[in-house]
């Protein structure tokens, strides 16, 4: 009983903590534009085939690999979890265990899985610790970046341990008699002959709120961490742009503008004043993206896939994919909740654009979609980086000297080269064939 | 000397306003109709068309940009300026299929102009040229190139954009050769480093061009002919050869034009 109700204490407590996070970022997310998501069919493929196929992280087969066991693992795992909140609460023990067959499979799979899994997160580590791989040495990244890493690496590693050390006591408890199937606990369990029944129990009850008080604490600290992408991937694969990388999501308040100017009827006419002011071409700031550029941003966990395929980063410009969503997260933790405690006329004369995000970095782009390829959650990276062009280009006039040159040729002559629209056919002359 | 036949290009207004329907409108492109390099290419395609008595025309002078540059550069403003004009001059003309040789103008008319109205089938050359073997209409028994090496560097606008790896493959295919592959292909395809506006203005600082990463890459793998399908893959990487002092040994090709040669028109 006593157990229950500590249960009951530390479960609300983490409830309540993560309710204060999800309204916060909820109040983030109303400052953000519309996204709209339609073809739910689709969207529910994608999840299977990207997210729990984990198709794109085996973009990089070995790396990929280990990654996927820990994906895989984690979904197994959490069944787990799921029967130990299930048991907090009722005062039960092995609740699930009705389930039979699927039951033991399932408690079976996580038992293997928590030892791959702790290999793998080992390898992870030390491949951080002593390798150098050259996504993990970007500038974007402060030691603040790296010490989250290791901060959800330990976490997992120790929840692990703990999964593990819960079920070779519990098979110590039970030689006979046991509920569900755990070939790790039953092995390791051998080495535990003899100890008795009463400290096994306490060993299982101490492994039992080692776990469950971690997961806790976690699954608080990941919505402050690069890891929020354990919660937030699959939904983000779920949100995924679904056009063709190659297309721009259109202006339409622009195509309203161009139709008039073309129409001889309205191009002359004085505009309607009843009509609400225009909004702001492209993006200069947080409350200029939609509400899923934002979402992407805090899905990224910093892995730099995309950095590391990118012309302008690999040519050493300054660009860099992975920065610009960890801009956006950034100045989004900055200025949201002044934005939320202010209003939205707040300004700290400072904006994602230029005090985040240089010029240097947006002209680098050759909006080649090879971010947006290869990131393992559909982040699009490309969208914003044009968006953010297309507030420099329509808001300010400004853009590289070469570029307002095209401008202008287009608008003279139909062509980004300064060449007589009447010599357009010059090409054709003299073609001969056999 | 074999006999030459010469070939006037039909142009859309002309032949429209004699009653007829060219199944294809043939859209040029600027670099088609403007870069020296390119109109070879241009008219390595128009033979192509002519060679197999497909129907089709040009706009001609009354081409005009896609906008697509001004796009990604982030003038919108001017870019559906630019769209509207052309799905007017499209609309007047009937055009239901358009064929496109640079990815550029391809992935435009495909993708954007259908936010604005404009649907259309919309095939890149190479796409065009599969189409023809597929239907045993483009054979090719030539050994030009028996002995030859050819890389293909996929064009971003063509591969990642539209997921379209295999046409042009198909084609090189089709040409009996040696093919190999770069280290980085198909969706992992390092850009030449024109898109996105770059074509046109100075490239930020850093420690190399992309287009010396992309002919580095190209080089390695030993080919004798690098091929390209997009006017801009062909600036970046025939500047590369120079750079690299490789342009008396090696050969940026594009398809339309390997084909052209192929088969001798």
């Amino acid at each position: 009983m006593a157990k229950q109700i500590l249960f009951i204490i530390a479960l609300l407590i983490t409830l309540g903590v993560f309710a204060y996070t999800i309204m916060r970022l909820w109040s983030f997310f109303k400052l953000t534009k519309p996204f709209p998501i339609r073809n739910y069919g689709k969207r529910i493929g994608l999840v299977l085939e990207i997210a729990f196929g984990q198709t794109k992280i085996f973009r990089r087969p070995v790396i990929g690999f280990l990654h996927a066991i820990v994906f895989w693992g984690f979904c197994v795992i959490l069944l787990g979890s799921i029967e130990m909140v299930f048991d907090g609460v009722s005062g039960g023990e092995k609740s699930f265990y009705v389930a039979g067959f699927i039951y033991k499979f399932i408690f079976a799979s996580g038992d293997v899985f928590a030892v791959l899994i702790l290999i793998a997160i080992f390898i992870f580590i030390v491949r951080r610790l002593f390798f150098r791989i050259k996504r993990f040495m970007g500038s974007e990244l402060s030691h603040k970046n790296h010490a989250d890493a290791y901060v959800a690496l330990s976490i997992i590693f120790l929840l692990m341990v703990s999964l593990l050390s819960m079920n070779v006591f519990y098979c110590a408890m039970h030689p006979t008699n046991l509920k569900g199937y755990y070939p790790v606990g039953i092995f390791l369990a051998g080495y535990f002959k003899d100890l008795n029944y009463e400290s096994a129990h306490i060993l299982y009850e101490i492994s039992w709120w080692w776990h469950i008080l971690l997961i806790f604490l976690f699954a608080n600290i990941l919505p402050y961490s690069k890891h929020f992408h354990v919660f937030l991937s699959i939904p983000n694969v779920f949100f995924s742009r679904l056009d063709p990388l190659g297309k721009l999501p259109n202006m339409d308040s622009i195509t309203k503008e161009v139709k008039l100017m073309m129409n001889p009827e309205t191009a002359f006419a004085a505009p309607d004043p009843n009509e609400a002011p225009p909004e702001r071409f492209g993006v200069k700031d947080v409350e200029d993206i939609t509400w899923k550029n934002y979402f992407d941003s805090l899905s990224c966990t910093q892995c730099g896939r995309c950095t590391s395929v990118c012309p302008a980063n690999i040519t050493g410009k300054k660009l860099s994919p992975r920065k610009i969503m960890m801009d956006v997260r950034a100045r989004m933790k900055e200025k949201g909740p002044k934005l939320v405690k202010q209003g939205k006329d707040f300004s700290d004369s400072k904006a994602l654009l230029k005090d985040y995000i240089s010029l240097e970095e947006i002209w680098a782009c050759t909006t080649c979609t090879a971010c947006a390829q290869e990131c393992p959650v559909n982040i699009n990276q490309p969208t914003i980086i044009v968006d953010l062009r297309r507030y420099l280009v329509m808001e300010e006039s400004s853009g590289p000297a070469g570029l307002n040159t095209i401008f202008n040729n287009i608008t003279n002559n139909g062509a980004p080269w300064q060449f007589s629209p009447e010599d357009r056919m010059l090409w054709a002359e003299e073609l001969y064939t056999k | 000397m074999e006999e030459t036949k010469k070939i006037e290009v039909p142009v859309m207004a002309k032949v429209f306003a004699n009653g007829q329907r060219p199944e294809y409108l043939f859209w040029v492109g600027c670099a088609g109709a403007f870069d020296d390099r390119y109109k070879k290419v241009a008219r390595a395609f128009t033979k192509i068309l002519e060679h197999f008595n497909i129907s089709y025309a040009v706009l001609g002078k009354e081409e005009t940009c896609t906008g697509d540059p001004a796009r990604r550069a982030g003038n919108e403003m001017l870019y559906q300026m630019q769209a509207l004009m052309n799905i007017e001059t499209f609309g007047r003309y009937e055009v239901k299929k358009i064929l496109t040789i640079c990815p550029h103008c391809y992935n435009i008319f495909k993708n954007d102009y259908r936010d604005l109205g404009g649907n259309y089938e919309v095939m890149h050359y190479t796409q065009f040229l599969q189409k023809l073997i597929h239907e045993g209409i483009l054979k090719i028994d030539s050994d030009l190139f028996k002995d030859k090496k050819i890389t293909f560097h996929d064009p971003c606008y063509l591969g990642r954009a539209n997921k379209e790896y295999h046409a042009p493959r198909a084609v090189l295919h089709a040409i009996p050769s040696h093919k190999v592959e770069m280290e980085r292909h198909k969706s992992f395809a390092l850009c030449c480093g024109a898109g996105g506006g770059q074509m046109f203005k100075e490239a930020e600082p850093g420690d190399k061009e992309v287009f010396i990463e992309r002919t580095e890459e190209a080089l390695r793998t030993g080919a004798d002919i690098i091929a390209t399908s997009c006017p801009f893959c062909m600036t970046m990487l025939t500047d590369g050869l120079k750079y690299k002092n490789k342009e008396e040994e090696i050969f940026n090709w594009d398809i339309a034009e390997l084909v052209e040669k192929a088969l001798g028109i």
